[in-house]
Protein backbone atom coordinates (compact mmCIF):
# COMPACT_ATOMS: atom_id res chain seq x y z
CA UNK A 1 0.00 0.00 0.00
CA UNK A 2 1.61 3.12 -1.27
CA UNK A 3 2.11 6.14 0.97
CA UNK A 4 -1.30 7.89 -0.61
CA UNK A 5 -3.40 5.03 0.31
CA UNK A 6 -2.40 4.34 3.69
CA UNK A 7 -2.76 8.58 4.60
CA UNK A 8 -6.02 8.17 2.86
CA UNK A 9 -7.22 4.97 4.82
CA UNK A 10 -5.84 6.98 8.20
CA UNK A 11 -7.72 10.03 7.47
CA UNK A 12 -11.20 7.91 6.09
CA UNK A 13 -11.43 6.99 9.71
CA UNK A 14 -12.33 10.88 10.74
CA UNK A 15 -15.48 11.14 8.25
CA UNK A 16 -18.04 8.17 8.56
CA UNK A 17 -19.68 9.01 5.60
CA UNK A 18 -17.45 8.30 2.04
CA UNK A 19 -17.29 11.22 0.08
CA UNK A 20 -18.01 11.70 -3.41
CA UNK A 21 -15.54 11.10 -6.12
CA UNK A 22 -17.07 14.40 -7.89
CA UNK A 23 -13.87 16.22 -8.55
CA UNK A 24 -13.33 19.04 -6.18
CA UNK A 25 -11.76 21.56 -8.83
CA UNK A 26 -14.54 23.06 -9.00
CA UNK A 27 -15.38 24.80 -6.01
CA UNK A 28 -15.32 28.55 -7.19
CA UNK A 29 -17.37 27.23 -10.11
CA UNK A 30 -21.42 27.86 -9.74
CA UNK A 31 -22.19 24.74 -11.62
CA UNK A 32 -20.17 22.11 -9.99
CA UNK A 33 -21.90 19.77 -7.67
CA UNK A 34 -21.16 20.98 -4.18
CA UNK A 35 -18.11 18.95 -2.78
CA UNK A 36 -19.15 16.42 0.37
CA UNK A 37 -16.83 16.20 3.49
CA UNK A 38 -14.47 13.63 3.08
CA UNK A 39 -11.23 12.55 1.76
CA UNK A 40 -11.03 12.42 -2.01
CA UNK A 41 -7.38 11.62 -4.05
CA UNK A 42 -7.02 14.35 -6.48
CA UNK A 43 -4.45 14.40 -9.55
CA UNK A 44 -1.17 15.93 -8.18
CA UNK A 45 0.40 16.68 -11.45
CA UNK A 46 -2.91 18.79 -12.20
CA UNK A 47 -3.22 20.20 -8.84
CA UNK A 48 -0.22 19.84 -6.97
CA UNK A 49 -1.98 17.89 -3.84
CA UNK A 50 -2.72 14.14 -3.47
CA UNK A 51 -5.36 14.27 -1.26
CA UNK A 52 -7.91 16.76 -1.00
CA UNK A 53 -9.98 16.75 2.80
CA UNK A 54 -13.12 18.43 3.13
CA UNK A 55 -14.06 18.74 7.12
CA UNK A 56 -15.82 20.66 9.30
CA UNK A 57 -14.31 22.98 10.89
CA UNK A 58 -14.06 21.29 14.55
CA UNK A 59 -12.17 18.51 12.94
CA UNK A 60 -9.18 20.21 11.61
CA UNK A 61 -6.98 19.28 14.72
CA UNK A 62 -8.54 15.87 14.57
CA UNK A 63 -7.16 15.75 11.51
CA UNK A 64 -4.17 17.60 11.89
CA UNK A 65 -3.47 14.99 15.20
CA UNK A 66 -3.71 11.83 12.28
CA UNK A 67 -1.31 14.04 10.14
CA UNK A 68 1.26 14.62 12.90
CA UNK A 69 1.14 11.28 13.65
CA UNK A 70 2.25 9.82 10.28
CA UNK A 71 4.95 12.03 10.04
CA UNK A 72 3.87 14.81 7.94
CA UNK A 73 4.87 18.49 8.38
CA UNK A 74 2.68 21.70 7.95
CA UNK A 75 3.43 23.68 4.64
CA UNK A 76 1.41 26.27 5.22
CA UNK A 77 -2.28 27.75 6.43
CA UNK A 78 -3.94 30.08 3.40
CA UNK A 79 -7.52 31.76 3.63
CA UNK A 80 -9.52 32.14 1.05
CA UNK A 81 -12.87 35.15 1.22
CA UNK A 82 -15.77 33.48 -0.83
CA UNK A 83 -17.62 36.76 -0.91
CA UNK A 84 -20.60 35.24 -2.46
CA UNK A 85 -20.65 32.17 -1.03
CA UNK A 86 -20.61 34.30 2.60
CA UNK A 87 -17.90 32.31 3.45
CA UNK A 88 -14.00 31.80 4.73
CA UNK A 89 -12.15 28.54 3.99
CA UNK A 90 -9.41 27.85 5.92
CA UNK A 91 -6.84 25.74 3.63
CA UNK A 92 -3.66 24.19 5.33
CA UNK A 93 -1.06 21.91 3.18
CA UNK A 94 0.63 19.66 4.87
CA UNK A 95 3.41 17.38 3.08
CA UNK A 96 6.33 14.52 3.82
CA UNK A 97 9.62 15.71 4.76
CA UNK A 98 11.67 13.64 2.91
CA UNK A 99 10.82 10.13 1.56
CA UNK A 100 7.82 9.20 -0.61
CA UNK A 101 6.31 12.41 -1.56
CA UNK A 102 2.36 12.97 -0.88
CA UNK A 103 0.87 16.66 0.06
CA UNK A 104 -2.43 16.76 1.88
CA UNK A 105 -4.48 19.82 1.36
CA UNK A 106 -7.02 20.09 4.09
CA UNK A 107 -9.84 22.52 3.71
CA UNK A 108 -12.73 23.82 6.15
CA UNK A 109 -15.48 26.37 5.28
CA UNK A 110 -16.90 28.75 7.85
CA UNK A 111 -19.56 31.57 8.57
CA UNK A 112 -18.12 34.56 7.03
CA UNK A 113 -20.19 36.90 9.64
CA UNK A 114 -18.46 34.62 12.78
CA UNK A 115 -15.44 33.02 11.64
CA UNK A 116 -13.62 30.38 13.98
CA UNK A 117 -11.68 27.90 13.53
CA UNK A 118 -9.99 25.82 16.74
CA UNK A 119 -6.02 26.34 16.35
CA UNK A 120 -3.35 23.59 15.29
CA UNK A 121 -1.10 25.36 17.40
CA UNK A 122 -0.73 22.64 19.79
CA UNK A 123 0.00 19.54 17.59
CA UNK A 124 2.22 21.99 14.79
CA UNK A 125 3.95 24.73 16.77
CA UNK A 126 4.23 26.13 13.37
CA UNK A 127 0.83 26.79 13.18
CA UNK A 128 1.47 29.80 15.27
CA UNK A 129 2.37 31.89 13.04
CA UNK A 130 0.55 31.01 9.93
CA UNK A 131 -2.56 31.37 11.90
CA UNK A 132 -1.64 34.25 13.25
CA UNK A 133 -1.32 35.49 9.56
CA UNK A 134 -4.82 34.54 8.53
CA UNK A 135 -6.02 36.22 11.23
CA UNK A 136 -4.25 39.58 10.22
CA UNK A 137 -5.45 39.28 6.51
CA UNK A 138 -9.30 37.99 6.84
CA UNK A 139 -10.00 38.55 10.29
CA UNK A 140 -10.55 34.50 11.12
CA UNK A 141 -10.03 33.94 14.78
CA UNK A 142 -8.35 30.35 15.92
CA UNK A 143 -9.94 29.74 19.39
CA UNK A 144 -7.67 29.00 21.41
CA UNK A 145 -4.42 30.48 20.28
CA UNK A 146 -2.03 31.19 22.66
CA UNK A 147 -1.38 34.85 21.33
CA UNK A 148 -3.65 35.78 18.77
CA UNK A 149 -2.63 39.10 17.97
CA UNK A 150 -1.36 40.67 14.21
CA UNK A 151 2.12 39.53 13.00
CA UNK A 152 2.29 41.26 9.43
CA UNK A 153 0.86 44.53 9.78
CA UNK A 154 0.91 47.36 12.46
CA UNK A 155 -0.59 46.66 15.37
CA UNK A 156 -3.21 48.91 15.55
CA UNK A 157 -4.72 48.22 12.18
CA UNK A 158 -8.83 47.64 12.33
CA UNK A 159 -9.02 46.57 8.86
CA UNK A 160 -8.14 42.90 7.39
CA UNK A 161 -6.92 43.37 3.82
CA UNK A 162 -7.35 40.29 2.06
CA UNK A 163 -11.00 40.03 2.66
CA UNK A 164 -12.59 40.85 -1.27
CA UNK A 165 -15.12 43.50 0.23
CA UNK A 166 -12.37 45.50 1.61
CA UNK A 167 -11.63 49.09 0.64
CA UNK A 168 -8.24 51.09 1.16
CA UNK B 1 21.87 24.36 26.61
CA UNK B 2 19.93 26.13 29.61
CA UNK B 3 20.10 28.47 31.73
CA UNK B 4 22.89 27.84 34.27
CA UNK B 5 21.24 27.48 37.45
CA UNK B 6 22.52 30.85 39.51
CA UNK B 7 21.57 32.70 36.80
CA UNK B 8 17.55 32.55 37.42
CA UNK B 9 16.46 34.66 39.45
CA UNK B 10 13.76 37.42 38.44
CA UNK B 11 15.76 39.85 37.79
CA UNK B 12 15.65 40.12 33.88
CA UNK B 13 15.22 42.72 31.69
CA UNK B 14 13.92 43.34 28.03
CA UNK B 15 16.85 43.76 24.80
CA UNK B 16 15.18 45.08 21.92
CA UNK B 17 17.33 43.40 19.07
CA UNK B 18 16.48 45.40 15.92
CA UNK B 19 14.37 46.70 13.33
CA UNK B 20 17.52 48.52 12.52
CA UNK B 21 20.48 46.46 13.60
CA UNK B 22 23.54 44.91 11.68
CA UNK B 23 23.20 41.64 12.34
CA UNK B 24 19.31 40.89 11.63
CA UNK B 25 20.46 42.10 7.88
CA UNK B 26 17.02 43.84 7.21
CA UNK B 27 14.22 45.50 9.39
CA UNK B 28 14.08 42.45 11.70
CA UNK B 29 13.34 43.05 15.65
CA UNK B 30 13.61 40.45 18.11
CA UNK B 31 12.26 41.10 21.13
CA UNK B 32 14.32 39.81 24.04
CA UNK B 33 14.06 38.87 27.12
CA UNK B 34 17.37 38.63 28.68
CA UNK B 35 18.97 37.09 32.44
CA UNK B 36 22.54 38.79 32.35
CA UNK B 37 24.17 37.58 28.44
CA UNK B 38 21.61 34.88 28.68
CA UNK B 39 18.67 34.71 26.56
CA UNK B 40 15.28 33.65 28.25
CA UNK B 41 12.76 34.43 25.75
CA UNK B 42 13.38 35.47 22.36
CA UNK B 43 10.66 36.76 19.60
CA UNK B 44 10.64 37.86 16.18
CA UNK B 45 8.44 40.73 16.19
CA UNK B 46 7.71 40.61 11.78
CA UNK B 47 6.06 43.25 9.64
CA UNK B 48 8.38 45.90 9.34
CA UNK B 49 8.44 45.46 5.35
CA UNK B 50 5.35 44.38 4.82
CA UNK B 51 4.27 45.21 1.01
CA UNK B 52 1.74 43.06 1.04
CA UNK B 53 2.25 41.01 -2.41
CA UNK B 54 -0.63 38.83 -2.07
CA UNK B 55 -3.23 41.85 -2.57
CA UNK B 56 -1.18 43.18 -5.33
CA UNK B 57 -1.58 39.25 -6.66
CA UNK B 58 -5.45 40.00 -6.90
CA UNK B 59 -5.21 43.05 -7.92
CA UNK B 60 -3.17 41.91 -11.78
CA UNK B 61 -3.02 39.70 -13.55
CA UNK B 62 -1.15 36.61 -13.82
CA UNK B 63 1.62 38.04 -15.70
CA UNK B 64 1.82 41.52 -14.06
CA UNK B 65 2.68 39.39 -10.83
CA UNK B 66 6.38 38.29 -11.95
CA UNK B 67 8.18 41.74 -11.11
CA UNK B 68 6.68 41.69 -7.82
CA UNK B 69 8.29 37.78 -7.36
CA UNK B 70 12.11 38.95 -7.36
CA UNK B 71 11.22 41.92 -4.76
CA UNK B 72 10.62 38.93 -2.02
CA UNK B 73 13.79 36.94 -1.74
CA UNK B 74 16.26 39.43 -3.41
CA UNK B 75 18.95 37.13 -3.38
CA UNK B 76 17.11 34.15 -4.92
CA UNK B 77 15.26 36.06 -7.14
CA UNK B 78 15.04 33.47 -10.17
CA UNK B 79 13.82 31.11 -7.86
CA UNK B 80 10.88 32.97 -7.01
CA UNK B 81 10.35 33.75 -10.80
CA UNK B 82 10.61 29.94 -11.27
CA UNK B 83 8.02 29.13 -8.45
CA UNK B 84 5.49 31.72 -9.96
CA UNK B 85 5.71 30.36 -13.40
CA UNK B 86 5.50 26.92 -12.60
CA UNK B 87 2.45 27.50 -10.51
CA UNK B 88 0.52 29.95 -13.32
CA UNK B 89 1.38 27.24 -15.89
CA UNK B 90 0.59 24.54 -13.79
CA UNK B 91 -2.97 26.00 -13.81
CA UNK B 92 -3.35 27.22 -17.24
CA UNK B 93 -1.37 24.04 -19.01
CA UNK B 94 1.48 25.32 -20.59
CA UNK B 95 3.92 23.67 -21.77
CA UNK B 96 7.54 25.05 -22.03
CA UNK B 97 9.98 24.02 -24.71
CA UNK B 98 12.79 21.94 -23.56
CA UNK B 99 15.60 24.59 -24.31
CA UNK B 100 13.77 27.32 -22.35
CA UNK B 101 13.69 24.52 -19.02
CA UNK B 102 17.66 24.25 -19.31
CA UNK B 103 18.24 27.80 -19.30
CA UNK B 104 16.11 27.82 -16.38
CA UNK B 105 17.91 25.79 -14.21
CA UNK B 106 21.24 26.99 -15.17
CA UNK B 107 20.18 30.25 -14.33
CA UNK B 108 18.61 29.77 -11.27
CA UNK B 109 21.46 27.68 -9.96
CA UNK B 110 23.72 30.14 -10.99
CA UNK B 111 21.38 32.99 -8.63
CA UNK B 112 21.49 30.31 -6.21
CA UNK B 113 25.30 29.93 -5.80
CA UNK B 114 25.26 34.21 -5.38
CA UNK B 115 22.36 33.78 -2.88
CA UNK B 116 25.00 31.46 -0.65
CA UNK B 117 27.77 33.53 -1.56
CA UNK B 118 26.69 36.65 -0.18
CA UNK B 119 24.87 34.70 3.10
CA UNK B 120 28.47 33.23 3.40
CA UNK B 121 29.87 37.06 3.28
CA UNK B 122 27.09 38.52 5.52
CA UNK B 123 27.29 35.43 7.89
CA UNK B 124 31.46 35.93 8.66
CA UNK B 125 31.05 39.87 8.68
CA UNK B 126 28.65 38.90 11.51
CA UNK B 127 31.01 37.07 13.36
CA UNK B 128 33.37 39.75 12.42
CA UNK B 129 35.89 38.63 9.81
CA UNK B 130 35.72 41.49 7.22
CA UNK B 131 38.01 40.13 4.39
CA UNK B 132 35.95 36.91 3.16
CA UNK B 133 33.27 39.39 1.74
CA UNK B 134 35.28 40.69 -0.48
CA UNK B 135 36.30 37.80 -1.72
CA UNK B 136 32.69 36.09 -2.24
CA UNK B 137 31.55 39.73 -4.14
CA UNK B 138 34.58 39.38 -6.23
CA UNK B 139 33.32 36.00 -7.37
CA UNK B 140 29.43 37.27 -7.20
CA UNK B 141 30.11 40.06 -9.34
CA UNK B 142 30.70 37.56 -12.33
CA UNK B 143 27.36 35.96 -12.03
CA UNK B 144 25.33 39.50 -11.50
CA UNK B 145 27.44 40.27 -15.01
CA UNK B 146 26.71 36.83 -16.30
CA UNK B 147 22.59 37.54 -15.33
CA UNK B 148 23.05 40.88 -16.32
CA UNK B 149 24.00 39.67 -19.89
CA UNK B 150 20.53 37.48 -20.19
CA UNK B 151 18.32 39.14 -18.14
CA UNK B 152 18.71 42.75 -18.39
CA UNK B 153 18.92 43.31 -14.60
CA UNK B 154 21.27 42.66 -11.88
CA UNK B 155 19.11 41.85 -8.67
CA UNK B 156 15.44 41.83 -9.47
CA UNK B 157 15.15 39.64 -12.19
CA UNK B 158 12.25 39.43 -14.31
CA UNK B 159 13.03 37.22 -16.43
CA UNK B 160 10.92 34.31 -16.70
CA UNK B 161 7.67 33.98 -18.71
CA UNK B 162 4.63 31.67 -18.60
CA UNK B 163 6.03 29.22 -21.27
CA UNK B 164 9.79 30.19 -21.81
CA UNK B 165 12.09 32.86 -20.52
CA UNK B 166 12.26 36.54 -21.82
CA UNK B 167 15.30 35.86 -23.68
CA UNK B 168 18.48 33.42 -25.48
CA UNK B 169 21.29 33.13 -23.99
CA UNK B 170 24.38 33.47 -25.88
CA UNK B 171 28.17 31.89 -26.87
CA UNK B 172 29.72 34.46 -24.50
CA UNK B 173 27.27 33.43 -21.41
CA UNK B 174 27.97 30.27 -21.95
CA UNK B 175 31.59 30.58 -22.25
CA UNK B 176 31.54 32.90 -19.45
CA UNK B 177 29.37 30.72 -17.11
CA UNK B 178 32.14 27.86 -18.16
CA UNK B 179 35.02 30.03 -17.35
CA UNK B 180 33.45 31.38 -13.97
CA UNK B 181 32.67 27.81 -12.63
CA UNK B 182 36.51 26.90 -13.42
CA UNK B 183 37.53 30.10 -11.27
CA UNK B 184 35.23 29.69 -8.71
CA UNK B 185 36.32 25.94 -8.26
CA UNK B 186 40.02 27.03 -8.34
CA UNK B 187 39.48 29.61 -5.62
CA UNK B 188 37.43 27.09 -3.14
CA UNK B 189 39.94 25.28 -2.03
CA UNK B 190 42.27 28.27 -0.35
CA UNK B 191 40.00 31.42 -0.39
CA UNK B 192 36.76 29.78 1.13
CA UNK B 193 37.78 26.76 3.06
CA UNK B 194 41.03 27.42 3.99
CA UNK B 195 41.15 30.99 5.33
CA UNK B 196 37.50 30.39 6.97
CA UNK B 197 36.24 26.53 7.18
CA UNK B 198 38.86 25.58 8.67
CA UNK B 199 39.85 28.60 10.62
CA UNK B 200 39.58 27.71 14.28
CA UNK B 201 38.18 31.32 15.50
CA UNK B 202 35.04 30.27 13.05
CA UNK B 203 35.08 26.72 14.35
CA UNK B 204 34.68 27.62 17.92
CA UNK B 205 32.18 30.55 17.34
CA UNK B 206 29.61 27.89 15.34
CA UNK B 207 30.36 24.40 15.91
CA UNK B 208 28.37 22.76 18.77
CA UNK B 209 25.91 26.17 19.20
CA UNK B 210 22.05 26.48 17.69
CA UNK B 211 21.02 22.51 17.68
CA UNK B 212 17.99 22.06 15.67
CA UNK B 213 16.94 18.56 15.96
CA UNK B 214 14.99 17.36 12.90
CA UNK B 215 11.62 16.57 15.11
CA UNK B 216 12.01 20.98 15.65
CA UNK B 217 12.19 20.47 11.65
CA UNK B 218 9.29 19.00 11.10
CA UNK B 219 6.86 20.44 14.16
CA UNK B 220 8.03 23.78 12.61
CA UNK B 221 8.29 23.41 9.43
CA UNK B 222 11.88 24.20 8.38
CA UNK B 223 13.19 23.40 4.84
CA UNK B 224 16.50 24.25 3.03
CA UNK B 225 19.63 23.72 4.30
CA UNK B 226 18.39 24.11 7.98
CA UNK B 227 16.58 20.85 7.31
CA UNK B 228 19.26 19.51 5.82
CA UNK B 229 21.71 20.63 8.32
CA UNK B 230 20.09 18.57 11.05
CA UNK B 231 19.81 15.03 8.68
CA UNK B 232 16.26 15.69 7.00
CA UNK B 233 17.01 14.62 3.40
CA UNK B 234 14.57 16.84 1.92
CA UNK B 235 15.30 18.63 -1.75
CA UNK B 236 12.06 19.66 -3.67
CA UNK B 237 14.39 18.93 -6.88
CA UNK B 238 14.84 15.52 -5.46
CA UNK B 239 11.40 14.54 -3.84
CA UNK B 240 9.31 16.56 -5.86
CA UNK B 241 11.11 17.03 -8.92
CA UNK B 242 10.22 19.85 -11.66
CA UNK B 243 11.65 21.39 -14.55
CA UNK B 244 14.07 19.00 -15.63
CA UNK B 245 16.26 18.45 -12.44
CA UNK B 246 15.53 14.32 -12.84
CA UNK B 247 17.82 14.76 -15.64
CA UNK B 248 20.84 15.45 -14.10
CA UNK B 249 23.19 13.98 -11.67
CA UNK B 250 23.45 15.66 -8.28
CA UNK B 251 23.91 14.87 -4.95
CA UNK B 252 21.88 16.22 -2.02
CA UNK B 253 24.35 17.50 0.87
CA UNK B 254 22.85 16.42 4.28
CA UNK B 255 24.84 16.68 7.38
CA UNK B 256 23.45 15.42 10.96
CA UNK B 257 25.24 16.94 13.88
CA UNK B 258 22.11 20.39 13.42
CA UNK B 259 24.54 22.74 14.56
CA UNK B 260 25.47 25.97 12.85
CA UNK B 261 28.48 24.68 11.03
CA UNK B 262 26.20 21.93 10.13
CA UNK B 263 24.04 24.62 7.89
CA UNK B 264 27.41 26.30 6.93
CA UNK B 265 28.43 22.83 5.02
CA UNK B 266 25.25 22.53 3.58
CA UNK B 267 25.55 25.42 2.11
CA UNK B 268 29.38 25.35 1.14
CA UNK B 269 28.39 21.69 -0.62
CA UNK B 270 25.40 23.23 -2.26
CA UNK B 271 27.22 25.59 -4.57
CA UNK B 272 29.48 22.38 -5.55
CA UNK B 273 26.65 20.69 -6.74
CA UNK B 274 24.85 23.56 -8.31
CA UNK B 275 28.13 23.58 -10.49
CA UNK B 276 27.87 20.24 -11.45
CA UNK B 277 24.04 21.01 -12.58
CA UNK B 278 25.31 23.74 -14.79
CA UNK B 279 27.72 22.17 -16.64
CA UNK B 280 25.67 18.98 -17.01
CA UNK B 281 22.89 21.83 -18.49
CA UNK B 282 25.49 23.28 -20.75
CA UNK B 283 26.91 20.21 -21.91
CA UNK B 284 23.89 19.04 -22.42
CA UNK B 285 21.75 22.46 -23.96
CA UNK B 286 19.51 21.19 -26.58
CA UNK B 287 18.22 23.58 -29.33
CA UNK B 288 14.96 25.34 -30.50
CA UNK B 289 12.79 28.34 -29.05
CA UNK B 290 12.63 29.45 -25.71
CA UNK B 291 9.16 31.03 -25.53
CA UNK B 292 6.42 28.25 -26.03
CA UNK B 293 2.89 29.03 -26.97
CA UNK B 294 1.28 30.91 -24.07
CA UNK B 295 -2.04 32.84 -24.74
CA UNK B 296 -1.81 36.92 -24.12
CA UNK B 297 -4.63 36.73 -21.42
CA UNK B 298 -4.28 33.57 -19.30
CA UNK B 299 -8.09 32.39 -17.71
CA UNK B 300 -6.93 29.32 -15.88
CA UNK B 301 -9.78 26.63 -15.40
CA UNK B 302 -11.29 27.21 -11.86
CA UNK B 303 -9.75 25.41 -8.67
CA UNK B 304 -6.86 25.15 -5.87
CA UNK B 305 -3.14 24.63 -7.82
CA UNK B 306 -0.11 24.14 -5.33
CA UNK B 307 3.49 24.16 -6.47
CA UNK B 308 6.88 24.29 -4.86
CA UNK B 309 10.09 25.10 -5.98
CA UNK B 310 13.86 25.04 -3.83
CA UNK B 311 15.12 28.27 -2.90
CA UNK B 312 18.61 28.54 -1.50
CA UNK B 313 16.77 28.99 1.83
CA UNK B 314 13.94 26.05 1.11
CA UNK B 315 11.20 24.95 0.24
CA UNK B 316 8.96 27.88 -1.12
CA UNK B 317 5.28 27.20 -1.87
CA UNK B 318 2.53 28.70 -3.99
CA UNK B 319 -0.75 28.27 -2.99
CA UNK B 320 -3.16 29.77 -5.31
CA UNK B 321 -6.92 29.56 -5.77
CA UNK B 322 -8.66 30.37 -9.40
CA UNK B 323 -12.21 31.24 -10.17
CA UNK B 324 -11.87 30.83 -14.09
CA UNK B 325 -10.83 35.03 -13.88
CA UNK B 326 -7.95 36.58 -15.46
CA UNK B 327 -6.10 37.29 -12.05
CA UNK B 328 -5.87 34.96 -9.14
CA UNK B 329 -8.60 34.66 -6.68
CA UNK B 330 -6.52 34.01 -4.25
CA UNK B 331 -2.30 33.50 -3.51
CA UNK B 332 -0.75 32.53 -0.72
CA UNK B 333 3.17 32.54 -0.29
CA UNK B 334 4.99 29.86 1.65
CA UNK B 335 7.93 31.58 2.10
CA UNK B 336 11.11 29.13 3.21
CA UNK B 337 12.62 31.99 5.88
CA UNK B 338 9.00 32.41 7.41
CA UNK B 339 8.78 28.86 8.92
CA UNK B 340 12.56 28.90 9.30
CA UNK B 341 12.54 31.53 11.64
CA UNK B 342 9.32 30.38 13.82
CA UNK B 343 12.13 28.07 15.54
CA UNK B 344 14.16 30.67 16.41
CA UNK B 345 12.57 31.73 19.69
CA UNK B 346 12.17 27.72 20.91
CA UNK B 347 16.17 27.46 20.15
CA UNK B 348 17.69 30.41 21.22
CA UNK B 349 16.40 29.92 24.85
CA UNK B 350 18.85 29.55 27.11
CA UNK B 351 21.45 30.43 24.35
CA UNK B 352 24.24 33.74 25.10
CA UNK B 353 23.34 36.55 23.15
CA UNK B 354 26.38 36.65 21.22
CA UNK B 355 25.25 32.81 20.19
CA UNK B 356 22.00 33.49 19.09
CA UNK B 357 23.25 36.01 16.54
CA UNK B 358 25.75 33.43 15.33
CA UNK B 359 22.74 31.08 15.27
CA UNK B 360 20.38 33.73 13.32
CA UNK B 361 23.09 34.01 10.82
CA UNK B 362 23.15 30.58 10.05
CA UNK B 363 19.24 30.63 9.29
CA UNK B 364 20.15 32.77 6.59
CA UNK B 365 17.43 35.11 6.46
CA UNK B 366 15.73 37.31 4.25
CA UNK B 367 13.74 39.54 5.38
CA UNK B 368 11.49 41.26 2.50
CA UNK B 369 10.65 37.16 1.95
CA UNK B 370 9.25 36.40 5.75
CA UNK B 371 6.95 40.05 5.24
CA UNK B 372 6.23 39.73 1.75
Amino acid sequence: MGLVEQTQAALAELFPEPALPAAPAGEGDQEAPPRQAGVVVTDAARHGSHLDVLCRPDQVVAVARVLDQDGYFLEAISGVDWLDKGQFEVIYDYNRLGGEHCRVTVRALVDRNEPAVPTISGVFPAADWHERETFDFYGIRFQDHPNLIRILLPEDADFHPLRKDYMP
Amino acid sequence: MTVPVHLRHDETFVLNLGPQHPATHGVLRVKLTMDGEYIVKAEPVLGYIHRMHEKMAENGTFAQFMPNTARMDYLHALAFNHGWALVVERAAGIEVPERAEYIRVITVELNRIASHLLWWAAFLLDLGGFTPLLYAFDDREKIIDLLERVTGSRLTYCYLRFGGVYNDIDDEFIAGTRDFIKRLRGRMPRLYHDLVTHNIILIKRIKDIGFVTAEQCRRYGATGPVARGSGIDYDIRKNEPYSVYPEFDFDVPVFTEGDSMARYMVRMHEMEQSMRIIEQALDKLPGGPVMGKAPKVLKPEAGYYYSAVETARGSLGHRLVCNGDKNPYKLKLRSPTFSNLSLFGEVAEGMLLADALAFMGSLDLVIPEIDR
